[in-house]
């Protein structure tokens, strides 16, 4: 039986992914109030693992949680702190408790996060994982035996298509595509003429798959720059920057909300891609704004 | 004429054949007075002079030592002076690790015709071990 | 090769700390020319040691020797006497080095005066490099002799990753990204499809610790 992320995927409607990122801590509070904000706002909420190698609570609970709440939880999965058992292991429970959506990553490196001297597990990485998905679904594990009760899974990956050199990049799509990935969710972007070349590519190697164009909310023309320097695989044009920097002190966040809507609508109106996936990145509270703004 | 009981550093100048060790010479004979406790011993290239020397000198008793060899651009085995230069930067490493000020070597470079260089250079480092004190591995 | 580098003068001063008579015994294979513990680190780190006695005012004795290799049991077994007359030997080879002799001589102690570090080659006058993990599966043929377990933070057998930034890893922007520059290699050599196929999981038990390979010569 389908989920009903994937049944949304099918419909052919604009789909509308959001993000919850998990407190470092046992407080959930925020975390539930940010669940029921958005929940019915969107068609399916990805909770992070981990994020940037920051120690928090589970991916798994915090999917239980949405679940829990009425919401349609996308489990998100790192190879970086669990080894090909652990992975297992962790999608046969998920499964029994009818979380059904798997975004399956490699994982930021440890150096980057808060406990720097833990040892890296990448026993698998994000194609690997993929796969393992499917011989999950096939009824035996990755030691090849034979598993009592069966799994079902709507599984995706993410892309980067500012990647640069995007040859490897596209390289690692392809597996990924055969792997058996369904949907993708990308990186953010910001310059919509570089990312129809990127669907054109894409159309034409599948029509089937269903790409959610990443959307972060931009705060500030300082926040901009960054991005586009220091972040891996993120494009921001000069003319963002610079339209950002006109905000009014204090209005930044506004002038982010209208272009984030404005790329959204874009996106939508000349059916560039399947949908968007939206990161607020502890702006959780604006995003319903985004929404509204982008006519969503 | 020594003070009674004042400290005589007792230093070692390793001096290349083709530059510093003419400089002593040409002090010598032009009567520029340096310093009688340095000690020259004459090396064919600075490059010759190997960490090792430099340690087992402190090993004997030596307070400081002298590396002197040509100017850049100027060794007639071409890099000599460099090597040199190097090994002085990495035995000052290895002289911290025992407790060894590393301001007790230096390495300098000259010309054969600089006596005045050579005795200046000589006042300046006795005075500096002077100031320094004997060596703590004496 | 092996690379190794010597510890620190004020950890070998502990280890060997209260010995009167030692014996610093040196290696002439790989130490030897990372510069670490051959003939000629072996009388720096007397010469030093010395110094460094005669300065806290204790009494110690140091004999030299460097064998071809500490690795071998005949030649360690060769030491016999010179073992026999000190306290402790300081070895200045890797750590294989300083177990076979450890292993000869059970009733002498024998101490590490250098830490091991990997498997590598010289990549410039004085600098050593990592290049292989000794991990039991070589992959090399499929990545155009480039290693992604070494060179690849995550180890990646498909990759790149998404942390991949004009070339170089997400990780240190001095360290080039081992995906990129694997792309870059079997496009040059027209192979780019050994890297469109998908690799399975590595076998992360190819080699059972601590390892033992047994053959017949030839």
């Amino acid at each position: 039986m389908a989920t009903a992320f994937k049944e949304t995927l099918n419909s052919g409607k604009f789909v509308v992914t959001g993000e919850i990122g998990p407190p470092k801590g046992t407080n959930l509070e925020k975390t539930v109030h940010h669940i029921d904000l958005l929940k019915d706002k969107v068609d399916a909420l990805n909770v992070t693992d981990n994020q940037s190698s920051v120690m928090r609570f589970p991916s798994l609970g915090t999917a239980l949680l949405i679940k829990e709440r009425g919401g349609e939880p996308i489990l998100q999965m790192t190879c970086r702190d669990r080894n090909r058992m652990a992975l297992e292991a962790d999608l046969l429970f998920a499964y029994t408790r009818g979380i059904g959506n798997v975004l399956c990553l490699t994982g930021d490196s440890i150096t980057v996060g808060d406990h720097k001297e833990a040892k890296a597990v990448f026993d698998l990485d994000s194609a690997q994982l993929l796969h393992m998905v499917r011989i999950l679904e096939s009824g035996k594990d990755l030691g090849e035996n034979e598993l009592d009760g069966a799994v079902k899974f709507c599984a995706g990956a993410i892309v980067t298509p500012e990647a640069n050199p995007i040859e490897p990049q596209l390289i690692k799509f392809e597996k990924k595509v055969q792997a058996g990935a369904e949907f993708f969710q990308t990186q953010a972007i910001y310059d919509l003429d570089n990312f129809k070349k990127f669907m054109g590519y894409v159309r034409g190697l599948d029509k089937n798959i269903k790409i959610l164009a990443g959307i972060v909310l931009l705060a500030s023309a300082r926040m901009a720059k960054y991005m586009n320097e220091s972040v891996p695989g993120v494009f921001v044009p000069q003319a963002l920057i610079d339209e950002m920097a006109t905000a009014e002190k204090g209005k930044g966040v506004q002038k982010g909300i209208e272009i984030a809507s404005r790329l959204i609508k874009q996106l939508k109106e000349e059916a560039i891609c399947d949908g968007v996936h939206i990161m607020a990145i502890g702006r959780e509270e604006v995003v319903p704004d985004i929404l509204a703004a982008a006519g969503l | 004429m020594k003070a009674k009981g004042a400290f005589s550093p007792d230093i070692i100048a390793f001096c290349c054949a083709q530059s510093a060790y003419q400089a002593a010479d040409t002090a010598g004979s032009m009567r520029i007075p340096y310093p009688e406790n340095i000690r020259v011993i004459r090396v064919p290239c600075a490059g010759r002079v190997d960490v090792l020397h430099i340690l087992r000198a402190f090993e004997k008793g030596a307070d400081g030592v002298l590396v002197l060899g040509c100017h850049e651009e100027a060794c007639r085995h071409l890099s000599g002076n460099v090597r040199a230069k190097n090994r002085v930067q990495k035995l000052n490493t290895l002289l911290q690790e025992v407790g060894i000020d590393g301001e007790r070597v230096e390495m300098f470079t000259l010309a054969p015709n600089q006596g005045f260089r050579f005795a200046r250079i000589a006042n300046e480092i006795n005075e500096r071990i002077k100031e320094l004190g004997p060596s703590p591995v004496k | 090769m092996i690379v190794a580098e010597r510890k620190p003068l004020e950890d070998i001063k502990e280890m060997i700390a209260g010995y009167k008579k030692i014996l610093i015994l040196g290696c002439g294979t790989c130490v030897t020319i990372c510069w670490a513990g051959g003939e000629k680190e072996v009388a720096v780190l007397s010469s030093q040691l010395r110094l460094a006695s005669k300065k806290n005012g204790n009494e110690l004795e140091i004999l030299e020797d460097t064998i071809e290799r500490q690795c071998e049991k005949e030649l360690v077994e060769a030491l016999k006497d010179k073992v026999q007359q000190v306290e402790v030997v300081l070895s200045m080879g890797c750590g294989a080095g300083v177990q076979t002799i450890a292993e000869i001589f059970p009733d002498t102690p024998v101490y590490p005066a250098l830490n091991t570090k990997f498997v590598g080659m010289p990549e410039g006058e004085g600098i050593w490099v990592e290049t292989c993990r000794t991990c039991g599966d070589c992959f090399l043929d499929k990545t155009g002799g480039i290693c992604p377990i070494v060179r690849c933070a995550k180890g990646l057998l498909n990759g790149p990753c998404g942390g991949t930034n004009s070339g170089k890893c997400e990780v240190d922007p001095e360290k080039d990204c081992a995906w990129t520059l694997i792309y870059r290699r079997l496009e040059q050599q027209g192979r780019l499809d050994t890297m469109r196929k998908y690799y399975p999981p590595r076998n992360f038990q190819a080699v059972i610790r601590p390892g033992k390979v047994e053959t017949l010569q030839a």
